[in-house]
């Protein structure tokens, strides 16, 4: 059921525009006019297809020992190698793999898990709207840094576990900004038609409800997905995130706390960093972009 | 006014229980702290003892409330490892974070204040462009990557700063030595957080400039200036106090990187070695205060907004 | 079928909806405001009721309780018969009554839902309730917009596409497509530009006499509900203070408030520019403190000391003892009508 609201959401239109226009062509010409989300999103997409086309495109296995150690960038070598000579643009490649795994899955949980206590606490209010708020406000008050370390501290760190729980400590924002949106939305006259004519609860809460407010979890989804990129790499650069010899964005800088790494072998930080930053300000430009395109106020 | 302020902290009371039992609820899926005492130097009755100490023989909840009631004494427990009070060890190092935290904020709201107004001012001019431009690079830009940029240039490079603690070694120290310390540290924290803040406070003085009561003003004849720094103003004070509510639980997480990273002796770097050393009884008390002091961040920041805008109700 | 004739489609009985007033510092309930306070009466199948009032009377809070948006207080509401309390035991037997229960909102632009095509509005509902399948839905939905008087081709489109006026008939053609028996329509028209008004009027009368709908026509203004309905009742502050046959109510109203609400439409003639008028002074009173005894009283320009204590119950306005079988016509003002004043004094 929500997964088809959530599919259908871009045909679908608000109710403020212009009959002549339809509102996806609105939204596009928007958002193409924010020139620098435009390039964004083609910086994203070619960082995307290569993450994605790894196994295809890279030279070497990125956990083989290809050449020689701590090799600087050369041809056959194009980012050099690591301390241990294995290639680092294929290291790369397979890191940002990972680290936008991460990123996805990490927004997806939490997505999910924000927009159904959301709904929840939106819909029924009283005493499980308190609960689920007063929740919201606890998990909130604890450092999201911290709450996260302490996290990886306690379960084995790995891949797996950093998406859970980066995934189920990011919630709490969408979950208040879905609340707010239902409180609204419970009370149109759409949805007390829908319930006049004895529709479950599952299609007003999912047809009539949710897709009335994905334009708001969209834009909101994309900070989160930028934050989570940034939190992943920020851990597995502590070394409490993803583990050698997986390689991550993140622990691949871990190397550049040595001085020696840092200040003579600048082609083992500086590319994965530069990586980072290239996705995760594409991702809030686009987010910034969404945010204005979807504004049903906004004019232009 | 009183009603409000009463009812905002009867509100957190709840939360403040409740951030009690999930502290001690996280702590508690670690599993048995005594695990780390097992080796073989240590013997069987050696391990019981320390586990009637501890009243770590006791039901979870009957735990939970003896942890509660040395709280409510001030008592934090005891490092695992160390042995040493966890109050003590947080009275030694919050100095140092305090005054970092401190520091940074003020600096990013220097930074972020003045640029986000302007930018507000001046929509959709080159000066506004670029600003917005700086404050995605902010908060886009990862905090350690940045500082090790930093050190990269300032330390390796330049040789100006040093490349981490909070005095130099073998010298007596002193307020110019600290700030020396301090620089990048504080370069980094602000630098992160006035990029959120700049769009903030961006949008929100947008926000007021667009209400009719300044459209009103305008219409009157009162020059631009005039409109900007009487009416304007006053009203933007709010959105700044959100923006330093806001920021105390970033910097708190950022301090644990920034502080890792340049060895400042604050409760970050003492965070983390207890991470790294599963020294639970540390972690909890660091993460305890934190949530609290976020709590009563909020708390605060709500009740200012009462007195900022006389007009807020309850929710 | 002979016994749904004789008893009323739709009855209420001392149907009370009290809303809680929160507040202090530990959030309690300090007050109730009363929306709708002890309103009874019944529509015979096929009747169209006016219920009219000021903002804030309670109208809308009675015809959401009649279609089970909101759960009254204290009284009872019967559908043909049946307690609709009683019901709730039985959701299949409730879904399946809910859908001859059907309102029309309103504002036209946020009754129907902003992301779904014409389509999907009209035709979930139908196929949830199995009064349609997949392979005969387009030809119901065919006859459906051909009742409102619409084109087949708005099922495409989104409800932003429309008029104020074309929404409200995809409104009616939604409330048609369960096959109520009745419909509360909750001030049809007072979004609507004049000019659209008198269609959707005539569209609901038509679609009344032709469907044999029971409809409950709520309006502030006493010129659209006289229009649709054969009779009226008038409320004021959660109660009704009269109730009657439209005519007569018209031509001999009982009531001041009924009297103030008449005097209140303008008449396009120069000549009567000059009758007397009855306005209305002061505010409506608030319902979380409704005046003691009759709460018309503040505002009643024949308002008398008693009036203050004891609030009037609705009694027969019998002026001519031989009309009282022919229209029916309650007041709860016992100083409407000279004949019924002396009475009322007689009895109290």
């Amino acid at each position: 059921m929500k997964k088809d609201t959530l599919s259908e959401k871009k045909k679908h239109k608000p109710a403020r525009h212009p009959a002549d226009e339809s509102y996806l062509r609105l939204v596009f010409r928007r958002f193409v006019h924010h020139r620098l989300a435009a390039v964004s999103l083609i910086v994203l997409g070619v960082i995307v297809s290569a993450a994605l086309l790894a196994p295809i495109i890279a030279p070497y296995d990125p956990q083989d020992i290809a050449g020689p150690f701590a090799q600087p960038p050369s041809g056959s070598f194009w980012l050099g190698t690591d301390q241990i000579g294995r290639d680092m643009l294929s290291r790369l490649l397979y890191a940002t793999r990972i680290s936008l795994l991460v990123g996805v899955m990490a927004t997806a949980i939490s997505t999910a898990i924000g927009v159904l206590l959301g709904l929840i606490a939106g819909y029924f209010g009283g005493a499980a709207d308190m609960i689920i708020m007063r929740f919201t406000d606890m998990v909130m008050s604890f450092p999201y840094i911290l709450l996260v370390l302490v996290a990886a501290a306690i379960f084995r760190p790995g891949l797996v576990s950093i998406i859970l729980i980066l995934g189920f400590v990011d919630w709490p924002g969408i979950a208040r900004l879905v609340r707010g949106n239902v409180l609204g939305l419970r009370e149109t006259n759409f949805v007390k038609g829908s319930l006049v004519a004895g529709m479950p609860l599952r299609h007003i809460l999912f047809s009539e409800i949710l897709p009335n407010t994905v334009a708001p979890i969209l834009v909101y989804a994309t900070s989160v997905l930028a934050l989570s990129i940034l939190d992943e790499a920020a851990l597995s650069f502590l070394g409490q995130g993803v583990q050698p010899p997986t390689a991550s964005l993140g622990n691949m800088l871990n190397g550049a706390q040595s001085l020696t790494v840092l200040t003579t072998q600048p082609w083992l930080w500086l590319p994965p960093g530069l990586i980072i930053i290239c996705i995760v300000i594409a991702i809030n430009f686009i987010g910034d972009a969404l945010r204005d395109a979807l504004d049903p106020n906004g004019g232009k | 006014m009183g009603k409000y302020i009463l009812k905002r902290i009867l509100i957190a009371i709840p939360v403040l229980i409740g951030i009690t039992v999930i502290d001690y609820a996280i702590m508690c899926m670690a599993g048995s702290p005594l695990a780390m005492l097992q080796g073989p130097r240590v013997s069987e009755a050696a391990i019981e003892a320390k586990e009637i100490a501890l009243g770590l023989d006791q039901p979870v909840w009957v735990q939970y409330f003896l942890w509660l009631k040395q709280l409510l004494h001030g008592n934090l427990g005891y490092s695992i490892k160390s042995f040493q009070s966890v109050s003590s060890l947080i009275g030694r190092h919050i100095g140092p974070t305090l005054l970092l935290m401190g520091v940074s904020l003020l600096v990013s709201l220097f930074l972020a204040v003045p640029a986000g107004i302007y930018s507000a001012i001046h929509q959709y001019s080159k000066g506004d462009y670029a600003v917005v431009t700086v404050s995605f690079l902010g908060s886009s830009v990862p905090g350690f990557f940045l500082s090790l940029l930093l050190i990269d240039l300032f330390t390796v490079r330049l040789g100006w700063l040093p490349s981490g603690g909070m005095t130099t070694l073998g010298t007596a120290g002193g307020a110019a030595d600290v700030a020396r310390h301090m620089v990048m540290p504080v370069m980094v924290l602000s630098f992160s957080m006035a990029g959120s803040n700049i769009r903030y406070i961006r949008s929100a003085v947008l926000e007021i400039l667009h209400q009719d009561y300044l459209r009103t003003a305008k219409a009157k004849g009162i020059g631009r200036f005039k409109v900007i720094y009487k009416h304007a103003l006053r009203n933007a004070l709010i959105p700044i106090i959100t923006v330093i509510g806001m920021e105390i639980p970033v910097l708190f997480g950022g301090a644990v990187i920034v502080e890792q990273i340049f060895s400042w002796p604050g409760l970050g770097l003492m965070t983390m070695s207890a991470i790294s050393s599963r020294d639970y009884p540390v972690i909890m008390g660091v993460c305890l205060l934190s949530a609290v002091v976020v709590l009563i961040g909020n708390l605060v920041t709500d009740i200012l907004y009462a007195f900022a805008d006389p007009t807020i109700q309850l929710d | 079928m002979q016994d749904t004739q004789n008893i009323p489609l739709i009855e209420i009985r001392n149907l009370k909806k009290y809303y809680p007033v929160k507040g202090g510092i530990l959030p309690h309930t300090v007050g109730w405001v009363r929306a709708v306070d002890d309103v009874s009466f019944s529509m015979m199948r096929g009747e169209t009721l006016g219920l009219v009032g000021e903002s804030g009377c309670g109208k809308s809070t009675i015809g959401r309780l009649l279609v089970g948006l909101e759960e009254p207080t204290e009284g009872r509401i019967f559908y043909q018969g049946r307690d609709l309390s009683t019901l709730r035991k039985n959701p299949k037997e409730m879904r399946r009554i809910r859908t001859r229960l059907q309102m029309i909102f309103q504002d036209p632009y946020s009754s129907l839902n902003p992301r779904k095509q014409i389509y999907e509005i009209l035709a979930q509902p139908m196929l949830y309730h199995e009064i349609s399948r997949r392979d005969t839905i387009h030809r119901d939905l065919r006859r459906l917009l051909d009742m409102v008087g619409l084109p087949e081709t708005v099922l495409g489109k989104y409800p932003h596409e429309f008029s104020g006026g074309q929404r409200q008939r995809i409104g009616i053609a939604r409330a048609l497509s369960l096959h109520p028996e009745f419909i509360v329509c909750d001030e049809p028209v007072s979004a609507l530009d004049v000019s659209i008004q008198a269609q959707i009027l005539n569209l609901l009368k038509e679609l009344q006499a032709e469907l044999k709908l029971t409809l409950l026509f709520i309006g502030h203004g006493l010129g659209a509900v006289s229009y649709v309905s054969q009779r009226i009742a008038v409320m004021y502050l959660g109660g009704i203070v009269e109730y009657g046959d439209a005519q007569e109510l018209f031509a001999h109203p009982a009531h001041p408030y009924t009297k103030a609400l008449l005097d209140a439409v303008p008449i396009p003639d120069p000549a009567e520019k000059n009758r007397p008028r009855q306005l209305l002074q002061g505010e409506i009173g608030s319902s979380a403190a409704p005046p003691d005894g009759c709460r018309f009283h503040p505002r009643c320009p024949w308002a008398r000391p008693q009036c203050k204590n004891t609030r009037p119950p609705l009694q027969k306005v019998c002026s001519d003892p031989a009309k009282q079988s022919a229209f029916s016509h309650d007041t709860a003002c016992p100083y409407g009508q000279e004949g019924s004043l002396s009475e009322w004094e007689n009895i109290s």
